[in-house]
């Protein structure tokens, strides 16, 4: 009786998980899949095909598109780690008890607004009439104002900061169950600072760092807001295609191909990111 | 336990005797889908202390009443108000409309050759799926003091001496638009899909040439508001009311009608496929078409509607601007959007891709 009662309690407690995966996201891949595979034969006909995966490959701009938010996306996460390691270590291990919190509670608070208001922040500051131009031109850098607003930079800048926090917390987390007493050890034995780094600190943290890396990758690929409002003419996101094609061109066949190639190839990716730095997706999930 | 639901099945017919009483014999509730700026609260408040219906509104554009229109085939909303030229394609492609009675709407509050114009266009198989509501046209918003002397056409936002001043939308109205100022008619070539591309191919290397000109390209009225109004871009492609609202600011910046025509449009009262709220929808059409109703969403809206006798009470200085912007030869020389037929979309929208992403 109280096996089958901790049976019951079991799946009691797994439908709210099972229902989240079946009804939010196998079903509706499923009937994406599905649709990806229609093509639009004449007014209101359908046949199935492969046609929309071909365009993909047809017109290059298509895959263009993905290889630069790809690379963008990368090179957002690399900035991302860059900054957000030096500050996950002081956090860590440098700060003391209500400073470590404060600081924790200083990568937080961004986000208790929306990701709109923060991007139109950004716009406020940038932008030709905005504070950063007019600060240069008051201390007499420039003599003219400039446009910081509208391109790559910018995108960079926004990505860069929307993603922080979610690089931080891995990291502090990881870094935090390190034995100071290690890298004491390090030192002892003769370690200069960079051979601690290398030999302890980074081998220990690499899977915050990968869990990290993978999310704020996935993060970039998909954000739809930073790209459009900071990216202007030639903000092209992978993203903005598949809105385009499902709500401004009324083709829902291509824009799931698009969404479907976007999952796959973006797995792709992390599984290439794993392999390289030797991690599995079980560890960086500790 | 059986006496507990006797009880529950008890008050859950006093609360639905009751719900009915205040909501009186055939109060429904209209959920519409439209335009911001089409519904305004005090309107939606007289309708109902009127008639006893309560207006749910939903803001959209174009394409996102298809696209919501289309993901639930025709249900969720009880009256939508997309263009004229976007009834046809989609009804044919996706049937999401049902047709209009026409004999249910007070035909003597519209403006005749409106009425039956967009009847014409919203007619499929027969059937008329239309009746106009709110009409303007799109065309250059510019600073004259700027740029008046140079962009008279769109195809002069190219110029070199208002480069990385201008803006225009990555859209349908802008191919629209140049490829009537660069001499050639669209709307002609609707039916004949091959001579279509053949423009649009033509429309999308002036496009890209033009790209280094472009500060960027607008999404939303606001962003274009802020950017004019910053002076950051001195003339863009815009609607009318954005540059009579900009006028109210700084009198330099209208809207001005391009030489090669300002673009018509007509946004419509349709009925979606699954609506079930007729009686109220059909009662909110006859209730804003009057003219004393209509001037408000005139004013609320920033352009006038197709109710005949509003404009006597329109307000002084929107008349004004009207004027000022559309003398009489620009008024003729309105281009007006023909139903799109479906399948020019996904030409469209590959040019419109390979201008965005070119460098």
């Amino acid at each position: 009786m109280t096996q089958m009662t901790a049976r019951l309690g079991f799946f009691v407690l797994l439908m709210p998980l099972l229902l989240w995966l079946a009804l939010l996201i196998i079903i509706p891949h499923i009937d994406m899949f599905l649709l990806s595979l229609r093509e639009r034969v004449g007014v209101g006909e359908y046949e199935t095909s492969f046609a929309n995966y071909l365009i993909l490959f047809t017109e290059p701009l298509y895959i263009w598109t993905f290889v630069r938010t790809a690379v963008m996306s990368v090179l957002a996460t690399a900035i991302t780690l860059i900054i957000a390691f030096p500050v996950s270590i002081y956090i860590a291990k440098i700060a003391q008890g209500r400073l470590q919190q404060i600081l924790f509670m200083l990568c937080l608070i961004p986000f208790y607004v929306s990701e709109l208001v923060r991007t139109f922040g950004w716009m406020i500051l940038l932008r030709e009439t905005g504070i950063v131009s007019n600060f240069v031109q008051w201390v007499g850098i420039v003599d003219r104002p400039v446009e910081f607003l509208y391109n790559d930079a910018a995108i960079m800048v926004g990505l860069v900061y929307t993603s922080m926090l979610f690089m931080v917390v891995p990291l502090v987390t990881t870094l935090e169950s390190l034995d100071n007493s290690v890298i004491e050890a390090g030192y002892d034995l003769g370690g200069s600072t960079l051979s601690v780094m290398r030999e302890i600190i980074i081998p220990h943290a690499a899977p915050g760092i990968m869990s990290g890396c993978i999310v704020v990758f996935m993060l970039s690929l998909g954000n739809y807001l930073t790209p459009i409002m900071l990216g202007g003419k030639d903000s092209l996101w992978f993203t903005e295609m598949i809105y385009n094609q499902f709500i401004v061109r009324f083709n829902w066949e291509l824009g799931a191909a698009f969404g479907f190639m976007l999952l796959v190839l973006s797995s792709a990716i992390v599984w290439a990111m794993l392999r390289l730095t030797g991690q599995t997706l079980a560890k960086t999930m500790e | 336990m059986k006496s507990g639901f006797k009880f529950l099945k008890h008050t859950f017919s006093v609360f639905a005797i009751g719900a009915v009483a205040v909501q009186g014999a055939n109060a429904e509730t209209l959920r519409l889908l439209t335009w911001g700026g089409y519904a305004p609260d005090d309107v939606v408040e007289m309708f109902k202390a009127e008639t006893g219906h309560t207006v749910e509104v939903t803001k959209s554009n174009n394409e996102e009443m298809i696209a919501k229109l289309r993901a639930t085939r025709g249900g969720g909303f009880d009256l939508a108000q997309p263009s004229q030229d976007r009834i046809l394609g989609p009804q044919l492609e996706f049937g999401i409309y049902k047709p209009i009675d026409i004999s249910r709407i007070d035909q003597g509050q519209f403006i005749q050759s409106m009425l039956s114009a967009t009847m014409a266009n919203t007619t499929v198989e027969g059937r008329v799926y239309g009746v106009p509501h709110v009409w303007g046209t799109s065309g250059l918003v510019m600073d004259t003091a700027a740029a008046g002397d140079i962009v008279k056409d769109y195809t002069d936002l190219c110029d070199p001496a208002v480069a990385g001043k201008v803006s225009y939308r990555l859209k349908r109205p802008t191919l629209i638009g140049f490829a009537f100022a660069m001499g050639m008619d669209p709307f002609a070539a609707y039916s004949d899909e091959a001579a279509y591309k053949d423009i649009m191919d033509k429309v999308e290397s002036k496009l890209i040439d033009c790209k280094p000109n472009v500060k960027t390209y607008w999404g939303g009225g606001d962003e274009l508001m802020g950017l004019v109004r910053s002076g950051e871009v001195v003339a863009s492609m815009a609607w009318d009311t954005g540059g009579w609202k900009l006028n109210a600011d700084n009198p330099n910046i209208t809207f001005v009608a391009p030489t090669s025509g300002a673009l018509g449009w007509i946004d419509t009262f349709v009925l979606p496929a699954k609506g079930r709220a007729d009686d109220a929808a059909y009662d909110w059409i006859n209730f804003v078409m009057r003219p004393e109703i209509a001037a408000k969403i005139t004013a609320a809206a920033g352009n006038f509607t197709a109710s005949s006798g509003a404009d006597a009470f329109a307000e002084e200085s929107l008349k004004a601007r009207y004027q000022a912007s559309f003398p009489a030869v620009a008024i003729d020389n309105i281009k007006w959007y023909p139903p799109v037929p479906g399948g020019l979309e996904a030409i469209e929208g590959a040019v419109l891709d390979r201008v965005k992403a070119a460098q």
